[in-house]
């Protein structure tokens, strides 16, 4: 409902589709949700008068209706036998609806893993049999008109997973996996974000869901497929850099030695839409500044600031993650 | 001798500043501020305003209009800093301040925004 303004802003925010619009649905799991709750919206309404009328008929009402809102037979109906029939009501279609959203994995579906971590989000795109086929960080890239099946894990504390153009919300459990499933039914860039207090940084947790065409998404996945070109010039001073300052002992980049774990993994890193979690813009100039300070813009986070590395190293750097797409 | 004195002050706080010197004809500063917010300019720059990012790693930018050198390097004129912001390594070699994405007329836009930084 974009005409709820506390819900959207302006076209001219600095990320597309952030802070993301609820109550906006753009595919069949969140439709389903937005119905559910302009329902409870509605009964909600609906009781709120039911009390104000009972309220001006005891207050101000005459002899004869005051008499008929008195005794035990209004209690019986209004206090006990209706709420029982429309929270039961509710309960079954709740319950039904929800079901939907956490059908396990079915053979056609796509398959994502993503593991909430404090604080950004792990993703590893899965083959049918459950392998990890590709991994990558904040970002995740889905076919129009197919159903996703998302499965949540948490490494850490507990975490919430929503999409709201594109589904329901969900925690990340530790030791738990639980199943949501979403779709798009347009491509687009839909916003998601952390909805669970999860610590100091919990709000400046985000990530995108990107929805291709079924041809776009064919050409993209394969493109990343491949493996990446070499640096050269100044991206090659920059991946040498890379090495030697010790990122790779947090983040990984495939066909690299770099291979830690810790951190996002940064094999995509340059086709990102954003940075440092759902946060930047992603440029050279942010990649610049996220990596000499991030402390300065997302507090708390694991990453340590590289401000003792001069600007044309930094430069270098960044220059380097923009090849890795 | 001593209302000289104060006559003569008066009348040099009544000189108007040099005029023109932050002049931007044509340029929008609340769609320069929409440029600055959409590019992450504050990902390295405190910016009065800007609630958040407020980043450290480059120079804070409060009193911009009053400042005499952009990077100590090029005079801050309204058409060096549309320059500086759109290619900054092109004017000052060595920065640590990358080549913004940003066309000639949303730079001047910029510029125009830096320049209400007072």
């Amino acid at each position: 409902m974009t005409w709820l303004p506390i819900f959207t802003r302006s076209t001219e925010q600095a990320l597309s589709g952030w802070p993301p619009p609820v109550l906006d649905p753009a595919g069949p799991f969140a439709s389903s949700i937005t119905t559910l709750s302009w329902i409870l919206f509605a009964m909600a309404g609906a009781v709120l008068a039911l009390v104000l009328a009972a309220l001006w008929v005891a207050l101000a009402g005459s002899q004869r209706l005051r008499s008929r809102l008195g005794g035990t037979r209004v209690v019986w109906l209004a206090g006990i036998a209706l709420p029982v029939v429309v929270l039961t009501a509710l309960l079954i279609y709740g319950l039904s609806l929800t079901r939907t959203l956490r059908t396990p994995p079915q053979p056609s579906d796509i398959r994502v893993r993503v593991t909430g971590e404090m604080w950004w989000w792990r993703v590893a795109y899965l083959d049918r049999a459950g392998g990890v086929a590709m991994m990558d960080a904040n970002e995740i890239h889905i076919p129009v008109g197919r159903t996703v099946t998302v499965e949540l894990e948490s490494s850490d504390i507990i975490h919430s997973f929503w999409v709201p153009r594109l589904s329901g919300k969900i925690d990340m459990v530790p030791g738990r996996r639980n199943v949501l499933r979403m779709q798009a039914d347009a491509p687009g860039v839909y916003a998601g974000q952390c909805a669970e207090y999860c610590g100091g940084a919990h709000a400046l947790m985000g990530f995108m869901v990107v929805a291709h065409d079924p041809d776009d998404y064919a050409r993209f996945m394969a493109a990343r497929a491949r493996p990446a070109p070499q640096p050269g010039g100044q991206a090659a001073r920059g991946a040498q850099l890379f090495q030697d300052s010790g990122c790779g002992a947090c983040h990984r980049i495939a066909g690299t030695e770099a291979n830690g774990l810790a951190g996002p993994d940064l094999s995509h890193v340059g086709s990102r839409r954003t940075l440092g979690a759902g946060i930047l813009p992603n440029n050279r100039g942010t990649m610049i500044g996220w990596i000499g300070d991030p402390q300065s813009l997302k507090p708390g986070n694991r990453m340590p600031a590289y401000s003792t590395l001069p600007g044309q190293d930094l430069t270098a750097i960044a220059a380097y993650l923009e090849t890795r797409r | 001798m001593r209302i000289g004195i104060t006559l003569i002050l008066l009348l040099g706080g009544c000189k108007p500043p040099p005029e023109g010197r932050a002049a931007m004809p044509g340029a929008d500063v609340q769609r320069g501020r929409a440029l600055v917010q959409r590019t992450g300019c504050a990902a390295c720059h405190v910016i009065p305003g800007i609630r958040w990012p407020q980043g450290r790693l480059g120079p804070d930018l409060t009193h911009f209009a009053r400042q005499g050198m952009i990077a100590g390097r090029v005079p801050n004129r309204p058409d060096m800093l549309a320059a500086f912001v759109r290619n900054a390594p092109a004017l000052v070699s060595g920065t640590t301040m990358p080549a913004m994405p940003l066309n000639e007329g949303e730079a001047r836009d910029v510029a125009a925004y830096l320049y209400t930084l007072d």
